[in-house]
């Protein structure tokens, strides 16, 4: 009955005009700091069967814009103009009808597929609730809609995985349970929240392939919220561009990423990383910095998680080899669990090794003591991935930058002070950002400080585990920028840790990649990218969507004859 | 800058939450507030306030009038002026008990959090197995155990305190404990610790003063209960003695039998007493618990009563100082 019912339901939409109108929408926030103005004066269409991407870095009011459609604004927000959805403007109708549009005319998709399904029902339940919302279905034909709709979203064998629990999946699964549940109704129209944020590029590629085949085979619209331009420039038809609450730039995908009008929309653009451009292992032909000193040493390390009772050792590190000489960057490349955090954290003794050899500066880590060990922090410095959270939040920059001198080195007060207005300067960050607290600098300041930090007594090594990931693209950008320079200017060695291909090849002179704990494949990052051996890394940068519309779907392409079946 | 100015006073506690409430819950912080103040005051300038000495012996059991505006208690003594006196020794034993409590408490959370290990695990038996005690059963041995049941001002109020702490150490114990072992997974511990920073370095210096801001909420919470307690064994007769302190427990205790000859002034005044000021002080510390949490916060409605917003400030201002913590505004 499901298909018959939908092509008249379309047919009629197209007839209708847009699915999705915004008209003049402001949404302001009041916080303990006075109003915040987050969405100011947008307004947007989208026509059916139409795919709309909005991007902008974070505070551009993508996501509140979003939250709007589905009248999901928190009480704290007001909201003003007119979101109409078939008629029906969300900002003004009652609770119950509001109601009756969600889910029958718009359905959401979230971020974090693990969290948006609850734990302790069935996914069958969580796909048939939506279904009881909105009418009387029985039971069998409640299990036999979800049945279809996780059939319509590719779970294999539905009738069994209905039954199912969310952790009985993966995370790519969970995300099209999700979208499974948002289309069991049919809507008209798909809300997806940064829909591919939490997942591998791998995984990515296969749910934006799912959205894809959504608008085609049912003809349903979809507004998609990212920052990521590979992902608009894979999926978007058209593309509207926000910043700091304003419609910037509005344009089809083909002409926005070809010639972008607005100065904002051009910088955007430029500060995407872009696979194969910029490489810093361009035209190397054998490993550089061969001939000086190995700093990092991994002999068939190991490195197991202990299980719970009952169940083996989690092995995260399976027999890897590596080494790192001064002064070379080593990019480390994997998806999330292929063991390269850990890897980092090991060189820097915070996690212990279970077997093989690992040797830093000299010192074998499988007799690690914290005693013994200590003398040789002063050469190695990190930097984390969250530069919130990796400042004391008690303690001022100045202060958090000098810690590494105070404890290592005996210094008067007055050459700390100076040291830490060097190392900021290095960062270039103001010196007098010194005494300003890690929550009055910016995401990107912050981790300029992180590195000022790990470069305080001058490391021979530095581990940089994702520092670029909490960022925005055009911060990415431009500490991307700043690490290369320090780098060449003081020249230590680096580990830099990434989940993105195109942030190591911008950096790193020899790449290695891993795949669930063993190293793949490893060699001169630009020979990796442009001609990878080992299927895992064929399949890893295949996956990687590019920003640029026709060469993504070229890419497309050969990705869909790379994949197995 | 003008965010700095005056930064230092309304990050205080009690006067960053005042600035940051609205409406029914500033309406309860305001009457918590000026209850604890009239309490405190009255315990300050008691001396002043107090027509008669604590231990003046006049007849018993007078009905109120102009000489004794609430009368006597059946031991002949003024009922206004032990009242007064009360507060005093109130406030002293809370003073005493809290602090004992609270350095003994966050010293061994720290350590215990931190450290871990066997350590942790036998400390955690301790806090629990005194949790299991009756609060009360435990403060009246610690009572007996210290001093022998009563004795002088001094050593009453020590032995009141001792016993509350006795009851209190598990609960800070526990806090600080928990929030230290949360702050350790923290990337700012971790780095203090790739940077080489010792552990003591690192408990005192980066997870100390985080670990803490719980804690004068706690202090208000517990203040009470340190009343209750107190007003508890005194009533019980494990209290101080008349002549060397008032105080409000023993004093009910004595009110038990004029009930029932219809002398209502010698209960009513100091069970009022008790009930105000654990009432004032509970109030400031439950308002303080729902300002700590921006999702219990109420907030001004936006868009009211707003001179045309100036530029938006972005961001960065949602994380502006005054609020606690950081990034507790809206994400966008």
């Amino acid at each position: 009955m499901s298909h018959a019912a939908e092509r008249p339901k379309n047919i009629r939409s197209e007839t209708d005009g847009p699915v999705l109108n915004i008209e003049h929408l402001k949404v302001t926030f009041a916080t303990d700091s006075g109003d915040v103005k987050a969405v100011d004066d947008v307004s947007l269409t989208v026509a059916a069967a139409e795919i709309v991407a909005i991007v902008g870095e974070s505070g551009s009011g993508k996501t509140v814009t979003a939250k709007t459609i589905l009248g999901l604004l928190p009480e704290t927000a007001i909201s003003s103009g007119a979101v109409l959805i078939s008629g029906n403007n969300v900002i003004s109708v009652t609770p119950r009808h509001l109601r009756q549009i969600r889910g029958l005319e718009v359905a959401m998709v979230f971020q974090e597929p693990s969290t948006a399904l609850n734990p302790v029902f069935t996914v069958g339940w969580q796909i048939a609730e939506g279904l009881r919302a909105h009418g009387k279905v029985g039971k069998k034909e409640a299990r036999a809609r979800a049945i279809e709709a996780l059939g319509k979203v590719g779970i294999p064998e539905p009738e069994k995985r209905v039954d199912y629990y969310p952790h009985q999946f993966s995370g790519g699964q969970k995300q099209r349970v999700v979208i499974a549940a948002a289309l069991a109704l049919n809507p008209g129209l798909i809300v997806a929240d940064e829909p591919t944020t939490a997942l591998d590029v791998t995984v990515q590629a296969e749910i934006l392939e799912l959205l894809r085949d959504c608008r085609d085979v049912y003809g349903t619209s979809i507004v998609l919220i990212t920052h990521n331009m590979g992902v608009v420039a894979d999926l978007a038809d058209r593309v509207v561009v926000m910043y700091q609450g304003d419609v910037v730039e509005e344009a089809d995908a083909t002409t926005l990423f070809a010639s972008p009008k607005q100065d904002y929309t051009k910088k955007l653009l430029a500060a995407v990383p872009h696979l194969g451009r910029n490489s810093a292992s361009a035209g190397l032909t054998e490993r550089a910095h061969q001939e000086s000193e190995v700093l990092v040493q991994a002999k068939g390390l190991v490195i197991e998680y202990p299980g719970r009772l009952g169940t083996p050792a989690f092995r995260a590190v399976d027999e890897v080899n590596f080494s790192i000489s001064a002064g070379e960057v080593f990019g480390l490349v994997g998806e999330s669990g292929s063991g390269k955090t850990t890897i980092g954290r090991a060189i820097a003794g915070l996690n212990k090794t279970t077997g093989g050899s690992l040797k830093v500066l000299g010192y074998e880590m499988r007799t690690f003591r914290e005693r013994t060990f200590r003398p040789l922090r002063k050469d190695i410095g990190f930097v984390f991935q969250d530069p919130a959270a990796s400042f004391n939040p008690q303690l001022s920059i100045g202060e958090c930058v000098a810690e590494p001198i105070l404890i290592h080195e005996k210094r008067s007060p007055q050459e700390v002070e100076k040291r830490v207005g060097e190392l900021l300067e290095a960062v270039q960050l103001p010196r007098i950002y010194a005494s300003r607290f890690p929550h009055e600098l910016s995401g990107g300041q912050r981790q300029r400080a992180s590195l000022a930090r790990a470069l305080a007594l001058n490391p021979k090594l530095l581990i940089a585990d994702e520092p670029t990931s909490a960022l925005d693209v055009s911060v990415q950008a431009k500490v991307l920028e700043l690490f290369k320079e320090i780098q060449a200017e003081f020249g230590f060695a680096a580990l830099f840790i990434s989940h993105d291909l195109a942030v190591v090849d911008i950096l790193s002179h020899w790449v290695g990649v891993l795949y669930k704990g063993k190293m793949v494949e490893q060699g001169i990052g630009s020979q990796v990218m442009g001609n990878p051996q080992d299927d895992y890394t064929k399949r890893l940068i295949a996956s990687l969507p590019v920003p640029d519309p026709a060469e993504q779907a070229k890419r497309r392409q050969a990705h869909r004859a790379l994949l197995p079946g | 800058m003008s965010r700095k100015e005056g930064s230092l006073f309304q990050r205080l506690p009690v006067i960053s939450h005042l600035g940051k409430s609205v409406g029914l819950q500033r309406g309860m912080l305001v009457t918590g507030l000026v209850i604890t103040a009239l309490f405190l005051l009255t315990a300050a300038f008691a001396p002043l306030i107090a027509p008669y000495g604590f231990a003046q012996h006049f007849d018993s059991q007078l009905a109120p009038s102009g000489k004794h505006l609430w009368g006597t208690t059946s031991g002949g003594y003024d009922v206004l002026s032990r009242v007064v006196w009360g507060t005093q020794t109130a406030v002293i034993v809370i003073v005493v008990a809290v602090i004992l409590s609270i350095f003994l408490g966050v010293a061994l959370g720290l350590v215990s959090g931190y450290i871990g290990g066997w350590l942790d695990r036998i400390l955690v038996v301790i806090a629990d197995a005194i949790y299991a005690f009756p609060t009360l059963l435990l403060a009246i041995v610690m009572s007996i155990a210290i001093s022998h049941g009563r004795s002088s001002m001094l050593g009453g109020i020590f032995a009141a305190a001792i016993s509350i702490t006795v009851v209190f150490i598990p609960q800070y114990f526990r806090v600080i404990r928990a929030e230290t072992i949360r702050l350790k997974a923290e990337p700012f511990v971790e780095s203090a610790m790739v940077v080489g920073a010792s552990s003591v370095r690192i408990m005192a210096r980066h997870i100390y003063k985080n670990a803490t801001r719980t804690l004068p909420l706690i202090f208000t919470l517990n203040a009470s209960e340190a009343i209750l307690t107190l007003a508890g064994l005194g009533f019980l007769g494990f209290g101080i003695e008349p002549s060397s302190a008032a105080e409000w427990g023993y004093d009910l205790n004595k009110a038990l039998s004029d009930t029932t000859a219809g002398i209502w002034w010698t209960g009513v005044f100091p069970g009022a007493a008790i009930v105000l000021t654990v009432l004032g002080l509970t109030l400031v510390g439950e308002s303080m618990n729902d300002l700590n949490d921006p999702r219990l916060r109420g907030r001004r409605r936006a868009g009211r009563k707003q001179p045309a917003a100036p530029q938006t400030p972005g961001t960065n201002a949602l994380n502006a100082p005054g609020t606690e913590i950081a990034g507790n505004g809206v994400t966008v």
